[in-house]
């Protein structure tokens, strides 16, 4: 594997609050995820998956060791100029979608057009939403989709900007377990037809099939599961 | 631009509810300025339109009442004329008297005595300039009132009589009443209450209101009355003097200044609950690498948009209303200067009632994006 590549975390530890208070959200963690890779971590509530993804996502800067996307250094970089590499280069799919609600599912995808100053090299809104299968929806508002459409428009957003590194948070959270097989399956599809390395945090064992590897995570320490 | 656009058109009906209280406000400024304007004209329109720089009154004269109590004389005027600044000056008298007219019109009339020839004559649209005895020139709004140029004016009580020998071209009011320019002899017998072939008391003759200076550029008013033992002000100052004009006009500042720090609090406070809102949207917005500069500068936007539609609305609304109450024995009028300066006002303390809440934009965390606080 060229380490130039993907997501690589090496060592990393993130300590929350302070004093008597501070706990280690990640303890030492090291996490490799090539192109084209879907890896899933698990794990219970409050063991640090959300901080692995703040930490992945240019959110969140790592307190030891050092988290790369595609052989760039996030620590080093200004907040300024993480929002910037978020922006160009990392996609997020969120709980429930977490759409805008005044935008269309279309407009959703040409917003993203929209927050980058040079706005070349994204993907076409529209055969992206019909490669997710939501043409037919696009005119709709997130309030008028289910959350199954709102997810399918969701990670057509994060790939949008065509992003090296996918992180999606929960992404069946809200859905029942036929929409939660079809999303994932999306995923994974658009994973491998992107190359995008892609981190999926979850709770569902049921969707774990699809994913290329699975990890555990307790108390801030990452094991293979 | 892209996303405070849409979300305007989303949040049309909150926007809107939002955008009238707005517009209300702009119309009721519209209309308190079209009347602050018409109480001014009302006021000391006669004033304004005198080519003076100061009065100079009687030792220790009011201001409030300056016009009616003071009596200076020829001697003021000489010391005044020699005063270094002073390019002219010349006596001027103001009596408010009730008339009637030969068409039985009952009018009230402002008497400015005036020399005629001197500066203070006025420049005539209809008629004659003032010369003859017993000639007066009136305010155009005195034809309104129902006067015609060749009328007689009969003076109550005293009984003097005056013809209308001109007009003016604009409004000249003192005091909500019409002005009537007329020779300052005649006028000295009108003060002193002389009627017709009464003798004049002998200082009667020397005598006016104040000391009118037209000055060239610096002129030390101490110095002036110090010489002269006279107490000035300048001609801005002296609308002070005419009857109601302070109170008048401070009332309507006043309740101007409130409704422009309503306007910036009501905005402020909706912008505020927006703001709050849209928090969860931010952040997600955030996370997906959107500036600060980007979001705060599409608040601003979505702000000035509703901040212009609704005090453009508003501005026309009062505009037209305005025309409808301008028939009216109101004294209003609306004056684009005045008016647009409202407007302009009512944008910028918008904006700053709508950036207060705006910049908490900046303070969105991204991180709270990720996760299920919500």
């Amino acid at each position: 594997m060229n380490d130039r590549t993907g997501l690589t975390l090496s060592g990393v530890t993130v300590r929350l609050g302070d004093g008597d208070t501070m706990v280690t959200a990640l303890d030492e963690v090291d996490l490799t995820v090539a192109p084209g890779e879907l890896v899933a971590v698990v794990g219970p509530s409050g063991a640090g998956k959300s901080t692995l993804l703040a930490v992945s996502g240019a959110l969140t800067v790592p307190d030891q060791g050092t988290a790369t996307v595609d052989g760039h250094d996030l620590a080093g970089m200004t907040v300024r100029q993480r929002a910037a590499y978020r922006r160009d280069h990392i996609g997020f799919v969120f709980q429930s979608g977490n759409l805008i609600p005044a935008l269309t599912a279309l407009e959703q995808l040409r917003l993203v057009a929209e927050l980058s100053p040079h706005r070349a090299g994204g993907r076409n809104p529209a055969e992206l939403l019909a490669d997710v299968g939501m043409t037919h929806r696009a005119g709709r508002r997130p309030h008028q989709l289910s959350g199954g459409e709102r997810q399918r428009v969701g990670i057509a957003r994060a790939l949008m900007g065509r992003p090296k590194l996918l992180l999606v948070d929960e992404p069946t959270a809200a859905l029942d377990r036929a929409r939660s097989h079809e999303v994932v399956q999306l995923l994974a599809r658009e994973t491998k037809e992107a190359g995008v390395a892609t981190v999926m945090v979850t709770h569902d064992h049921d969707v774990l099939e699809h994913c290329d590897r699975v990890t555990e995570m307790i108390d801030g320490r990452l094991s293979a599961g | 631009m892209f996303l405070a656009l849409r979300e305007l058109r989303f949040a049309r009906w909150r926007f809107t509810l939002m955008g009238s209280v707005v517009a209300l406000i702009a119309v009721l400024v519209v209309l308190l300025s079209g009347l602050s304007s018409g109480l001014v004209n009302d006021g000391v329109s006669g004033l304004q339109r005198l080519p003076v720089t100061a009065f100079a009154f009687d030792d220790g004269t009011k201001l409030d009442a300056a016009f009616s109590r003071s009596v200076v004389d020829r001697e003021q005027l000489d010391q005044w004329r020699r005063q270094p600044g002073v390019r002219d000056a010349t006596l001027f008298g103001n009596l408010l008297v009730n008339a009637r007219s030969s068409r039985d019109v009952p009018i009230d009339l402002a008497m400015f005595g005036v020399e005629p020839g001197s500066f203070l004559s006025p420049p005539v649209a209809e008629g004659a300039a003032l010369g003859r005895p017993d000639g007066i020139v009136v305010s155009r709004t005195a034809l309104d009132a129902g006067l015609r140029v060749g009328d007689t004016v009969v003076i109550d009580r005293i009984g003097a009589r005056f013809t209308v020998i001109g007009a003016t071209a604009d409004q000249r009011t003192y005091g909500h009443v019409d002005v009537a320019y007329v020779p300052l002899a005649a006028w000295q017998r009108l003060h002193q209450g002389a009627g017709p072939g009464e003798a004049l008391r002998g200082s009667a003759s020397a005598e006016a209101t104040a000391v009118a200076i037209q000055a060239d550029g610096d002129l030390d008013l101490a110095a002036g009355d110090a010489a002269a033992g006279t107490t000035s002000f300048d001609r801005i100052e002296a609308y002070g003097a005419s009857p109601g004009y302070t109170a008048e006009t401070s009332t309507l500042q006043l309740i101007q200044a409130f409704l422009y720090a309503i306007s910036a609090l009501v905005v402020g406070a909706f912008f505020t609950v927006w703001t709050i809102n849209r928090r969860a949207e931010l952040a997600v917005l955030r996370a997906m690498g959107a500036a600060r500069s980007y979001l705060l500068r599409d608040g601003l936007v979505q702000a000035l948009v509703v901040l212009g539609a609704s005090i453009g609305a508003g501005i026309v609304v009062g505009v037209g209303l305005g025309g409808l109450i301008r028939g009216s024995a109101v004294p209003f009028a609306i004056e684009a200067p005045a008016v647009l300066t409202a407007g302009v006002l009512l944008v910028v303390l918008g904006l700053a009632g709508a950036a207060v809440a705006i910049v908490r934009i900046a303070a969105v965390d991204p991180l709270t994006a990720l996760g299920a606080q919500r």
